[in-house]
């Protein structure tokens, strides 16, 4: 047991840290677009330096970091409050997908711009009556003349109206159970039969969007993994996007608990034994997140794959998340009312936290079935 | 970096389990609680496999091991729940070991690392295994001191654990303890944390196998997320909780100075999460849960007494607040 950085982990994450200290982006700009067009600029500083496929494998253009480093990169980019690379959705689950699953020519296509963010991509899972229960999804894909035409609705679609590509899967066989007529496709989004609106959220902006697909044209290059096995190809897409988000979760909660403590401090609250109880819980929480994930880590390098003890982590950072923005505005009082301050969005932002990604409901389903191995109810 | 247990602590682990999965058995924990008492055999035992001294250094008799193999016996003797006097032998040992003169290591130490002598721990208020013992480390309030048993004067307390020995120190005279009580008793917490690691383990275990078995409206109740759920957190608890406590012995063999707040995290997280999988774990198992009969409740009223023993969570939540900058 050494919960502490060995000299080559040491040493690696000086070299980030001191990179990130030369090259931080300074404050993201406001509004929508200029925020984008920023995150954009920021990934293409993040790639000429080789850090934009950190976790990606050297031959396809990235870093072939460990996991060990990954963490490390994840926990300074989150010290020094660096914005997240544009193009995440591409980074975390399209490139690997396609790496994973996807011919060499699919490779040769799609992955540099994706490092580069010269093509963004967005994912087209969730539709208005499948959520959790993915795999009941209805968009369809019908065959025609050198490739498909998919026609459907897809919600909750991060980033669409920048998007280049869409992971789009969608049903192609409509006679099988439900989890084996589903195809992955790799969907333009500059076409006609594409048709974008943005999702207003509670918090007044708009990170979503919902997609109409009207007989969107998909050549027959573009499905990955074979027809019939989306099902499979998503999930690894899936498991992905938690390790991908995990990274530097704890940390970030860290960073906010920090300012809390400031702010509780300024308004003289310190004393305060309720307050007090409060913040030891949020800290307690926030060690155990951050050493569960050393954990996981532990034993992922030993199996060689993200367990699904991941789901713990999961709804440990929503729980905490939640609670320290709640706290926050408590302790703000009325200024804990105002529009558009940064606490009161966090506190807002923070009630998708139980439900992006996988809601927590679905992170107790996957620990009870899968780690505790009690019965499915279905 | 790497969070987990090497080749030997593993195999402590594992060998320590099979031990006590052999010796006490649901019926003999069972035996000795109701009856109130220890089997002596059982202990010297203990004695031989040389865990009353695993943490004392090697010139006291001891193994001269860390934390870290110290509180690995600490969770699976709460997991077996076994009637024992290994905790507060231990926390006796590390108190002389860390606070003790010379003199007092020498007198004191060879027995409580050999079992032979056996050390007992406690307060004003409530004193651990003090009979039987050879001396008392007594956390009073004129100060930590050793109170040699053989004077002392002890009225039995009838405590709802009945897992262990409990008494209340009424007449006899100590010498104190000087040295650094502040890091035996940080050592100490951590011990009594892992227990509840261990207890909170058990207890979870029983509700899962329980929830797989029982069946009602036609199908087992842990199909039904009332229920999975209600064990999905006792997972979350119990992981949180030992994450801490490893990290927290870790601290205390390789960091000492993280080891204060790493301990108070420790046996506050811990005290609460034994607590909560136990009183669900009862609620799983419904009436039968509830019954003497059931094994359930040896747990719950170990955990509810070890959450007491030094300092409640809500003491400790208040040592975090403190010690991470509230002042």
């Amino acid at each position: 047991m050494d919960l502490t950085l060995n000299e080559s982990e040491a040493a690696f994450r000086d070299e980030v840290r001191s990179w990130l200290e030369a090259n931080h982006p300074g404050p993201e700009p406001h509004g929508d677009e200029a925020a984008f067009a920023f995150r954009r600029e920021w990934q293409r500083k993040m790639h000429e330096a080789g850090w934009a496929g950190i976790s990606w494998p050297k031959e396809y253009g990235g870093r072939g970091a460990t996991l060990i480093e990954q963490a490390i990169f994840s926990s300074e980019m989150a010290r020094a409050d660096v914005p997240s690379p544009a193009n995440i959705l591409g980074l975390v689950m399209g490139g690997p997908v396609i790496m994973a699953h996807g011919t060499e020519e699919q490779k040769e296509r799609w992955l540099e711009p994706i490092l580069s963010a010269e093509e963004i991509w967005c994912q087209g899972f969730s539709e208005p009556e499948s959520g959790s229960d993915l795999a009941s999804l209805k968009t369809k894909a019908v065959k025609v003349d050198g490739g498909w035409k998919a026609t459907g609705q897809k919600v909750w679609t991060t980033f669409a109206h920048e998007s280049k590509w869409c992971m789009l899967v969608a049903r192609t066989d409509t006679e099988v159970a439900k989890h084996k007529g589903l195809t992955y496709f790799i969907c333009d989004m500059e076409q006609e039969g594409v048709e974008i609106r943005p999702l207003v959220q509670i918090t007044g902006e708009s990170e979503f969007n919902e997609v109409f697909f009207q007989e969107a044209f998909i050549p027959d290059e573009n499905l990955v993994g074979g027809e019939g096995n989306g099902w499979m190809v998503a999930i690894t897409t899936l498991m992905n996007e938690r390790a991908g988000l995990g990274g530097g979760a704890a940390v970030a909660v860290s960073r906010d608990l920090a300012a809390l403590i400031e702010v509780v401090k300024e308004r003289g609250l310190d004393q305060d034994p309720q307050i007090r109880a409060k913040i030891a819980d949020l800290l307690i929480g926030c060690e155990a997140l951050r050493l569960g994930g050393m954990r996981a880590m532990t034993a992922q390098m030993k199996t060689g794959i993200p367990g699904p003890e991941g789901s713990i982590g999961k709804w440990e950072w929503a729980t905490l998340n939640q609670s320290l923005t709640e706290l926050a505005c408590d302790v703000l009082g009325p200024e804990g009312l105002e529009r558009g301050t940064p606490w009161t969005y966090r506190m807002l932002r923070s009630r998708a936290n139980s439900i992006e990604g996988g809601t927590t409901e679905v992170m107790k389903n996957i620990i009870a079935e899968r780690v505790l191995q009690l019965p499915r109810l279905r | 970096m790497r969070f987990d247990f090497n080749d030997e602590q593993a195999e402590i682990k594992d060998t320590a389990k099979q031990f006590l999965a052999s010796r006490f058995k649901p019926d003999v924990v069972r035996e000795l609680a109701e009856s109130s008492r220890y089997d002596d055999a059982l202990w010297s035992e203990v004695s031989e496999l040389g865990w009353p001294g695993i943490a004392i250094d090697e010139q006291f008799g001891g193994q001269g091991l860390g934390m870290v193999e110290l509180i690995v016996l600490c969770e699976e003797l709460g997991f077996a729940c076994a009637p024992l006097p290994f905790l507060a032998n231990a926390a006796a040992g590390i108190a002389i070991e860390s606070a003790g003169s010379d003199a007092q290591k020498e007198k004191y130490l060879p027995g409580v690392a050999s079992g032979e002598g056996r050390g007992a721990i406690g307060d004003d208020a409530v004193v651990i295994d003090a009979e039987g013992a050879e001396v008392i480390v007594l956390f009073g309030a004129d100060g930590p001191r050793l109170v040699p048993a053989a004077g002392a004067s002890l009225e039995p307390l009838d405590l709802i654990d009945q897992t262990r020995r409990y008494s209340r120190l009424t007449a006899g005279d100590g010498e104190p303890l000087e040295g650094d009580a502040e890091s035996a008793s940080n050592r100490m917490i951590v011990a009594v944390a892992a227990e509840l690691v261990g207890i909170g383990q058990r207890a979870m275990d029983m509700a899962v196998e329980y929830a797989k078995e029982r069946e009602q409206f036609g199908r087992p109740i842990g199909a039904y997320q009332g229920v999975s759920h209600a064990c999905a957190k006792m997972l979350y608890d119990v992981e949180e909780a030992r994450s801490l406590t490893y990290a927290a012995a870790w601290a205390a063999d390789a960091e000492p100075e993280s080891l204060p707040l790493a301990a108070a995290m420790a046996k506050a997280r811990a005290s609460e999460a034994a607590w909560d999988v136990c009183k669900a774990s009862i609620q799983v198992h419904g009436g039968i849960g509830f019954t003497w009969e059931h094994d359930l409740h040896f747990l719950l009223k170990r955990a509810r007494a070890d959450a007491q023993l030094f300092g409640t969570a809500g003491q400790h939540k208040e040592r975090v607040a403190t010690l991470a900058g509230l002042g």
